[in-house]
């Protein structure tokens, strides 16, 4: 289980291969990119910035990576965070899981992000061509979230 | 008591600064006893911690709820329902 947060930029394939090539008992593995868009609620979007709460980021991280393993049988999994400033197709975060087979990888990596969203203390402004404004959180998110109850 | 309190994102910056110490009468010893101590410094305060706006808080880098009890030495933490991801 590892977790990066970090302003740099990360090479998605190199980790992936990295985790996949861990061990010949992974028959699975199931990632997820989120990049920052250019549009949101109908403005374009010119930078991204993520600020964060360092000394809880990791502990939020930690526990949603250990609520995960305890609920499925997986192998690894890895969380890449980025903060700073950021630019639309810009990659924000990257999630990965292994296992050896593919639905507990899959529900693992989607757990994970549904708690990250609602769990881990990041918070995202944009600038716009209206100036800044920071973005609100989504009911959908804590929607999402109550599907793992 | 002393506790530390750190504010982040539009609460920091509406408050305008993003950590203090505070010495918090016996009486203040839940978040919410805390929001309300922390609504009498004023308008901004009060907006912000008034209940109208959703405001969570950590107490030593773990989210709780507000009726979470808090101790000397403690580092608490307010901020906005995060947006990550």
């Amino acid at each position: 289980m590892t977790i990066h947060i970090q302003t740099d930029d990360f090479d998605t394939g190199l980790m992936l291969n990295k985790l996949r090539l861990a061990s010949p008992s992974i028959g699975a593995l199931v990632s997820f990119v989120g990049q920052v868009r250019d549009m949101n609620d109908g403005d374009a979007i010119n930078t991204l910035t993520l600020e964060h709460y360092p000394e809880m980021t990791e502990k939020a991280l930690v526990a949603i990576e250990n609520e995960a393993k305890i609920r499925w049988d997986i192998i690894d999994s890895l969380i890449i965070h980025r903060v700073g400033t950021l630019k639309p197709l810009d990659q924000i975060v990257l999630v990965a899981v292994t296992s050896a087979h593919r639905g507990e990888a899959f529900k693992a990596c989607d757990f994970i992000m549904d708690f990250l969203k609602t769990g881990a203390p990041f918070w995202k402004k944009e600038t716009t061509s209206q100036g800044e404004r920071w973005v609100e959180a989504k009911l959908a998110d804590d929607e999402a979230k109550e599907r793992w109850k | 008591m002393i506790i530390k309190i750190l504010y982040f994102a539009r609460i920091k910056e509406a408050v305008s600064y993003s950590t203090e110490e505070v010495d918090l009468p016996a009486d203040v010893s839940t978040i919410t006893a805390l929001k309300n101590y922390l609504s009498l410094r004023g308008d901004t305060w009060a907006s912000l911690f008034n209940g109208k706006q959703v405001v969570r808080a950590a107490i030593n880098h773990a989210l709780v709820d507000d009726l979470a009890v808090i101790q000397a030495a403690d580092e608490v933490a307010f901020f906005p329902p995060v947006t990550g991801g």
